[in-house]
């Protein structure tokens, strides 16, 4: 480890360095009472996404790619989400301008924590250490509790706090039961060298237990189900714009670090765990997808349905091959992408001061705003799979998958699942079109009209023309997949 | 866990041991919160204890210091300043207790039944390749043609196990390390956004800016007044 | 060769000469301590320009007042012990008596002359750490007597000084770290050594010097930081429902602690039992080379210097007004803190690029620069108008 490996860190340094100076800016006499904070966060992540394309270009030349003791790596596949990451976050950043001037909350500690959340992010997907993902991982989260109670004098968001940290500490507590145990086993939390020690081992059962205790940690993240429950109440009780960051960037994150521990560190005994996944994934989207039927609350609905999402991309991690883990990445980038625009599109709609987070609040969008309802349309498309949108694409990748690895009775479920889902968003394309009523203005600002532009001609783009982005997914996950298709090919 | 197994460690062990465990059902069990606070004390200190027979000298001593000296400071700052003069008459038990009490068992057995001898690794922390550091020093050295020059010069040597630990946490751990002291920085930033109340129109008379502005105010209107 | 066995003879090695050692040095630290209730009262009474206690023991001979301190603790015991109907009677004896141990256990630990014969009874290689930790856990005591005494003034004295003892423990560890990484060690004997070598420590580390002096008086809740017993505002704060041989546990508590604190200040930034500076004058080495002898004379060089802190303490106290609590937190967190982190941060600079002389050529400068602030000539203030007084007047 010499001073050159901090062009590794780069990216987080400039990250934490911007986002520290967010709490002192205020202090050193900003006096529009925060209305620059949002072009501050900006160029910080702005910096921040050009660094991390200086210091992976600098990478390239280097014989390895993990460094700090093998605790953090830049390779391609951590490039791919910390820009996607960036993207997610800055959208975020740019939905937040309404909430955060009506109501009288201070932005600059809203934006670094936004900020400091993203800086976990990056570390947990660069992190090739259990204990480096780990932290990184508990460093969103945090982040996460906090600004889902950001409404704090209003009871459903404080609610949504207090049940989010209970259950993020319960699961984070199961996570590291599982690592423990991983360790005892291995003698080292080094993915490496666990992937080392796992090819030399038969099963076990306290690398069983550790194994599922650690899945068990890591679906909660993703809100699987059974560890589902908590998504709900969050959804509904946090600020919309964290709403929107806690189902897009932090899922994103979440699955960015499943997809790496189970491929390069666990794969060996894929047998072992596929079953258990399968069966997650299954329940995940059946339960997700019909209980998101039932509900009339926008919010609600869109948490049941990320719980269903949930599950489609586990097919991915399950079938642990090259459909599967392509899969995975592209999957997580178009869910990222419809589920920014469904959310810039929420936020638009308001009713009594409040945003429109019912489903009538659509009712006659298409008289109003004929656009916007345009945009929601293609977006709830996307999510459901329909092929000119960039979701079908996504979703082909990981039914693929599945089929190719001899799941095909979860392809089956995913694909009957899939219809099904077609009925709720439906139900919001129907009252957008077809019904009557103005229950909702719209008063789109700006910036999020610039957000459902950008994730409408993204989407459109993606599901026109998906071929750099396959060709970019395929690199990205290069690495990752040389190791698990090599102990394949030994097995 | 050779050296737990006979002789003064192993009946230290026990004693210590079960005043551990004793004392944190005891936690749980007490009514009064002062009291739990100070049953939980106990516990740390005799965990201390157990660290030391394990040589872990430098963990017992940060254990004592952080956990006795510091974080149940604050407890019993904060449960004395509630000051709980009220105690619950009767039920103690939460109405979950037997499902809690099942899970929380059926988690032993499993770990009871996980934990066998062989199936973990188990590396003596105590090895002398683990407790060896290089640490490095400006010295002046004699070369072979008699000459002296000041390099910098490493000197490896089995350590006490505090350097050990530095040496980990700095050098193999350094990017956890750093993403843990943002961690608390967040949860500092947390606590002062949740814990901050907002003013009323009365209060926020009385804050500096305000008076600051009000002053400033006042200055400029008498300059107006005198001019 | 018998000594020799006697010596390595496990038992003797274990039981009997860290019980002997730890007795003797129990013995003299008591001493100190029932020595100091005479000299603190004797002292504070010359800075007021009074007398303080002269007469007790006159009648059979003892001079100057000495007989105080047989008189006092002999009150204590004889004292009425009242205790309050509604304390919560556990809390309320353990209160007193918790502090103590911490108090004499850190004695255990402390090298109080050359090595082997008059060091630590007990050699922990984090000696400094446990130290710390033990001193940490002094104000349980203080905090539960404050709430089980069931009184609002004590309660308010306990809490005081548990926020008292967190914020300043903070600056009180990290002055420290500036000499552990000077010096390379937790153990104390090591840090000695080292000064011996080189310099004493407060000339290099003069800044964590002031701050820990200065943390050091808070941690003892002792003026100007003795707002837990504050009798303008709490009555006596946490011990205001303790009476007889329990009040009399505290003050021996707070006066060990105090010892302690000089003793670690002695060993930390002042040589310990050396009269050494850059390897000349009475090192270890001189003082061992004299024997029994020499041991003897390390040991009463150190406490020399642990009375002469002694005597900071209570010049302090005559001096300084006392703080108003936010202006004592805001010292804690907004000054100190900060201040010790500077330290360590350029400590870390300069031992990493290894130029430790300019620590020490800073250190002169600033004591020199204080001691020419202090001889400047004071303004001028009437005799007159200092001893006035009515009858002299008249």
């Amino acid at each position: 480890m010499t001073w050159s490996d901090t062009v590794f860190l780069l990216p987080e340094i400039i990250l934490t360095l911007g986002a520290s100076a967010l709490l002192f800016v205020p202090l050193i006499g900003e006096r529009g009472a925060g209305r620059s904070a949002k072009w501050w966060t900006l160029v910080i992540l702005g910096i921040t996404a050009a660094s991390v394309i200086v210091s992976s270009n600098a990478v390239v030349g280097m014989t390895q790619t993990a460094t700090f003791a093998a605790m953090f790596a830049l390779d391609s596949f951590a490039i791919f989400f910390k820009l996607l990451f960036l993207f997610a976050i800055a959208m975020v950043v740019l939905m937040s301008e309404d909430f955060l001037r009506e109501s009288r909350y201070s932005p600059w500690e809203y934006y670094s924590l936004l900020a400091f959340a993203l800086c976990g992010m990056m570390f947990m997907v660069s992190g090739v250490h259990l204990i480096s993902i780990y932290v990184g991982l508990e460093l969103m989260s945090l982040s996460s509790y906090i600004l889902a109670g950001y409404y704090k004098n209003e009871q459903k968001s404080t609610e949504a706090a207090m049940k989010y940290f209970i259950l993020g500490a319960v699961s984070s507590a199961i996570l590291l039961y599982g690592i423990s145990l991983i360790y005892g086993v291995c003698g080292s939390l080094n993915l490496a060298d666990i992937d080392r020690a796992m090819s030399t081992m038969i099963t076990n059962d306290a690398l069983m237990v550790g194994i599922m205790l650690l899945g068990a940690g890591l679906c909660f993240k993703i809100a699987a189900v059974p560890f589902h429950v908590w998504t709900p109440d969050v959804y509904e009780g946090a600020p919309t714009p964290i709403t929107a960051f806690l189902s897009t960037a932090s899922k994103a994150a979440a699955f960015s670090i499943f997809a790496r521990i189970f491929y390069s560190g666990l794969h060996h005994f894929q047998l072992d765990w596929s079953s258990v996944l399968a069966t997650v994934s299954a329940l995940s989207m059946i339960v997700g997808n019909l209980a998101a039927i039932t509900q009339n609350n926008l919010k609600r609905m869109l948490a049941y349905s990320s719980i269903a999402h949930a599950g489609y991309a586990l097919l991915g991690i399950i079938s642990l091959n090259a459909m599967g883990i392509r899969g995975v990445l592209l999957y997580t980038l178009v869910y990222v992408l419809a589920n920014l625009g469904i959310w810039a599109v929420i936020l638009m709609l308001r009713r009594h001061e409040y945003a429109g987070e019912q489903v009538d609040d659509f009712d006659g969008l298409y008289r109003r705003a004929p656009f916007w309802a345009f945009a929601m349309v293609v977006f709830l498309l996307s999510l459901g799979g329909i092929p000119p949108t960039a979701g079908f694409i996504g979703k082909y990748f990981l039914f693929a998958a599945a089929v190719q690895s001899g799941f095909g009775w979860l392809a089956i479920i995913a694909v009957l699942m899939s219809a099904v889902s077609m009925f709720y968003y439906l139900r919001i394309v129907v009252a957008m079109y077809l019904k009557e009523g103005a229950a909702a203005e719209v008063s789109a600002s700006g910036s999020l009209r610039f957000v459902a532009a950008v994730c409408l001609a993204a989407t459109l783009f993606l599901g026109v023309l998906p071929r750099p982005l396959i060709d970019q997914v395929t690199y990205s996950s290069r690495r990752l997949l040389v190791r698990a298709l090599q102990a394949d090919g030994g097995r | 866990m050779d050296e737990l197994t006979q002789g003064m460690p192993l009946v230290v062990f026990l004693i210590i041991g079960t005043i551990a465990v004793a004392s944190s059902i005891l936690v749980v069990a007490m009514r009064n919160p002062v009291h739990s606070a100070l049953f939980l004390l106990l516990t740390f200190l005799c965990v201390a204890v157990l660290f030391v027979i394990r040589e872990a000298e430098f963990v017992a001593a940060v254990q004592v210091l952080v956990y006795a000296g510091g974080i149940m400071v604050l407890f019993l700052f904060v449960v004395m300043l509630i000051n709980v003069r009220h105690l619950p008459e009767e039920r103690v038990m939460s109405r979950f207790w037997k499902g809690g009490f099942a899970v929380g068992l059926g988690i032993f057995i499993l770990f009871a039944a996980l934990v066998r001898p062989g199936v973990y690794h188990d590396p003596n922390p105590n090895t002398k390749e683990l407790r060896t550091v290089r640490t490095y020093r400006m010295r002046n050295v004699r070369q072979a043609d008699g000459t002296v020059i000041r390099k910098r010069v490493a000197r490896p040597r089995v350590v006490g196990n505090s350097e050990a630990v530095g040496m980990m946490l700095y050098r193999d751990y350094l990017v956890p390390f750093e993403v843990i002291s943002l961690f608390l920085l967040v949860a500092m930033i947390g606590a002062i956004i949740i814990g901050k109340r907002e003013l009323s129109a009365d209060e926020e008379e009385t804050t500096p800016a305000f008076i600051l502005e009000r002053t400033e105010t006042e200055r400029e209107v008498k300059e107006s007044f005198s001019a | 060769m018998t000594t020799l066995a006697a010596i390595t003879n496990p038992w003797m090695h274990y039981l009997i000469w860290p019980v002997v050692k730890f007795s003797i040095a129990f013995i003299i630290v008591q001493g100190i301590v029932a020595a100091m209730n005479w000299i603190e009262r004797r002292l504070l009474g010359l800075f007021q320009a009074r007398l303080g206690p002269n007469r007790v023991g006159s009648e059979i001979g003892i001079p100057w007042g000495l007989g105080q301190i047989i008189a006092d603790p002999v009150k204590f015991l004889l004292k009425e012990d009242i205790v309050p109907s509604s304390s919560e009677k556990v809390a309320y004896y353990l209160g007193p008596i918790l502090p103590l141990v911490p108090a004499f256990i850190v004695f255990c630990l402390i090298p109080f002359g050359p090595p082997p014969t008059f060091a630590v009874t007990s050699n922990v290689n984090v000696g400094l750490l446990l130290i710390l930790a033990m001193t940490s856990t002094v104000v349980y005591g203080i905090i539960l007597g404050g709430w089980a005494s069931n009184n609002k003034y004590s309660l308010m004295g306990g809490l005081r000084s548990a926020a008292q003892m967190v914020s300043y423990e903070v600056p009180f560890g990290l002055s420290i770290v500036g000499v552990l990484m000077l010096a390379g060690s937790l153990e104390l004997e090591e840090i000695i050594r080292y000064q011996e070598r080189n310099a004493w420590m407060f000339i290099p580390q003069i800044v964590a010097c002031f701050i820990f002096i200065v943390a050091m008086n808070a941690e003892n809740n002792r003026t100007p930081f003795d707002l837990p017993e504050a009798e303008s505002e709490l009555v006596a704060g946490y011990h205001t429902e303790y009476s007889a041989m329990k009040f009399a546990f505290y003050m021996l508590s707070e006066y060990s602690m105090m010892v302690v604190n000089c003793c670690l200040i002695v060993s930390l930034f002042f040589g310990g039992w050396t009269l050494a500076m850059g390897g000349f004058g009475l090192t270890t080495a001189v003082l061992k080379g004299w024997g029994l002898l020499g041991g003897l004379l390390g040991t009463l060089i150190f406490v020399t210097k642990v009375m002469t802190f002694m005597l900071v303490y209570i010049w302090t106290r005559a001096t300084f007004p006392r703080f108003r609590f936010d202006q004592l937190m805001d010292l804690g967190w907004k000054f100190l803190i900060p201040l010790a982190l500077a330290n360590i941060f350029v400590t870390g600079i300069v031992v990493l690029a290894g130029g430790e002389w300019l620590l020490s050529v800073f250190g002169v400068a600033v004591i020199v620069a204080v001691v020419v602030f202090m001889m400047r000539k004071p303004e001028k203030v009437s005799r007159k108008v200092m001893h006035a007084s009515p009858v002299s007047e008249a």
